[in-house]
């Protein structure tokens, strides 16, 4: 018997409300396959299955709000019957609500998750509800105040415990940007590409060479990535931000990239988006654009241990063989977590990438 | 197809990429981008929406014309009309 728990959706976002699901009892789940809608501060999410099996029973109810890391449904392995498994439902208790309390709840709007029990074996009791209810002034279900909760949290932890370095350095695009128009001239306008593609490939080949930069801080030691999962960070035009992951961007051609990043932005605007992606980012990068500022230096997003930002793409006075030339580039940052890497080999990252656009050909 | 039903084109593709815009709240003659706030996938996903609603291919180069709402709908009206782009002009090299 499989337990099929709540999977982590990312260091801001500790608890989802289930919107809808996606499998019934008896059915068969692959890996990958969307088992539940869950909403979140920041997006509803389709949660992906990460083992096969049969669905034997579902553990929450459409409307329950429950913390990541909950049991939400058994699975049975493949080769697994139910007779052959022992009582399934003596391995997760159900909490005891009194019917008193539960109906005092929807009366006063209170969520019985948060609710602490204190009956026997943690019954939740109508004084319980009651209790809840005293503390909870104005229940917010406004997703601006909760996204910005998660982003004080996320942000906050990051701060207080994240030794942050911060590296710069300014990179010439003449090159690629010219390599990108002329691409660009030939293609469709469906198909071009955005110069974001180029940064967002650089910096994943250059974790190859720097592996340090791109994995998580756990338990108190550095693990490095197998692949260069970019969290991609998006503005919202509602507010907030959200930095869900562009899967294995080293391994890929920049036409996928361009159409796979277009989706992954739409997605995430759309307020719709993957377990997957929210839970595997293991470096995050911020891309200013046009619009922006000329430099940025982020706040690393926790467990990751680095973040590369673009500041706007302009042309800058350069010198270039001894004459001063206009030169279209971008400054790009590293903010390094020092617990993981050392600023000597962050420079040198930053080398790479910067090295990387110049030969736009070959990314 | 005139220009006020061009505009109403151009203010529907806009809003399928930022809600948010108020048709009175738009100044015809003021940058777009200073208006709006438009990223760079934002702006290729508006000429991507041109395309499908006007069958108008809008080369990069440009891009640079098109400026205020009124530069979009003066530009759109010339290439519906026959104009070639900057592009084809320049002999296919931006």
């Amino acid at each position: 018997m499989i337990e099929f728990k709540l999977p982590s959706l990312g260091a801001d976002m500790d608890e989802g409300k289930l919107l809808e699901w996606k499998i019934q009892p008896g059915a068969t789940v692959k890996r990958g396959d969307i088992v539940a809608i869950v909403d979140t501060a920041k997006a509803a999410v389709d949660i992906e299955s990460w083992v096969e099996g049969t669905v034997h029973q579902l553990l929450i109810e459409v409307g329950d709000k429950v913390p990541v890391g909950t049991p939400i449904a058994l699975l049975l392995a493949p080769g697994e019957t139910a007779e052959s498994v022992a009582q399934p439902a003596a391995a997760v208790p159900r909490r005891r609500i009194s019917p008193a309390a539960r109906q005092r709840a929807a009366a006063l709007g209170v969520d019985l998750a948060s609710v602490t029990g204190t009956g026997p074996d943690g019954a939740v009791t109508l004084q319980d509800v009651e209790t809840r209810a005293a503390q909870t002034t104005a229940p917010s279900v406004d997703r601006g105040a909760e996204m910005r909760r998660a982003i004080a949290a996320a942000m906050s932890r990051s701060k207080r415990e994240i030794p942050h370095y911060y590296l710069s350095e300014a990179i010439p695009l003449r090159l690629a940007l010219s390599w990108l128009e002329r691409c660009n001239a030939e293609l469709p306008v469906t198909e071009r590409l955005l110069p974001a593609v180029l940064l967002l490939k650089a910096v994943a080949i250059a974790t190859r060479r720097y592996p340090e930069m791109n994995g998580h801080w756990l338990d108190g030691a550095f693990r490095v990535a197998p692949a260069a999962h970019l969290g991609v960070a998006i503005s919202l035009r509602q507010g907030g931000l959200i930095a869900p992951a562009l899967h294995d961007v080293a391994a890929k051609p920049l036409d996928v990239l361009m159409h796979e990043l277009a989706d992954l932005v739409r997605r995430a605007r759309a307020g719709s988006l993957r377990s997957s992606e929210l839970a595997d980012p293991t470096l995050t990068v911020t891309n200013l654009g046009e619009q922006g500022c000329e430099s940025v230096f982020g706040v690393i997003y926790p467990p990751q241990v680095a973040l590369v930002g673009f500041g706007r793409v302009m042309e800058r006075p350069w010198l270039e063989q001894g004459k001063l030339v206009a030169m279209p580039s971008v400054i790009a940052s590293l903010s390094g977590d020092h617990r993981a890497s050392d600023g000597h080999r962050g420079a040198l990252f930053l080398a790479e990438i910067r090295t990387l656009l110049q030969q736009p050909d070959t990314l | 197809m005139d220009r006020t039903a061009l505009r109403t084109v151009v203010l529907a593709t806009l809003r399928t990429i930022a809600p948010e815009v108020e048709e009175g709240e738009l100044r015809d003659d003021r940058p777009l981008r200073e208006q709006i706030d438009l990223d760079s996938m934002d702006w290729l996903n508006f000429i991507i929406g041109l395309h499908e609603s006007l069958q108008v291919d809008i080369p990069e180069a440009d891009y640079r014309e098109l400026i205020s709402l009124n530069a979009v709908l003066d530009y759109l009206e010339a290439r519906l009309s026959g104009a070639v782009s900057a592009q084809a002009l320049s002999g296919g090299k931006p």
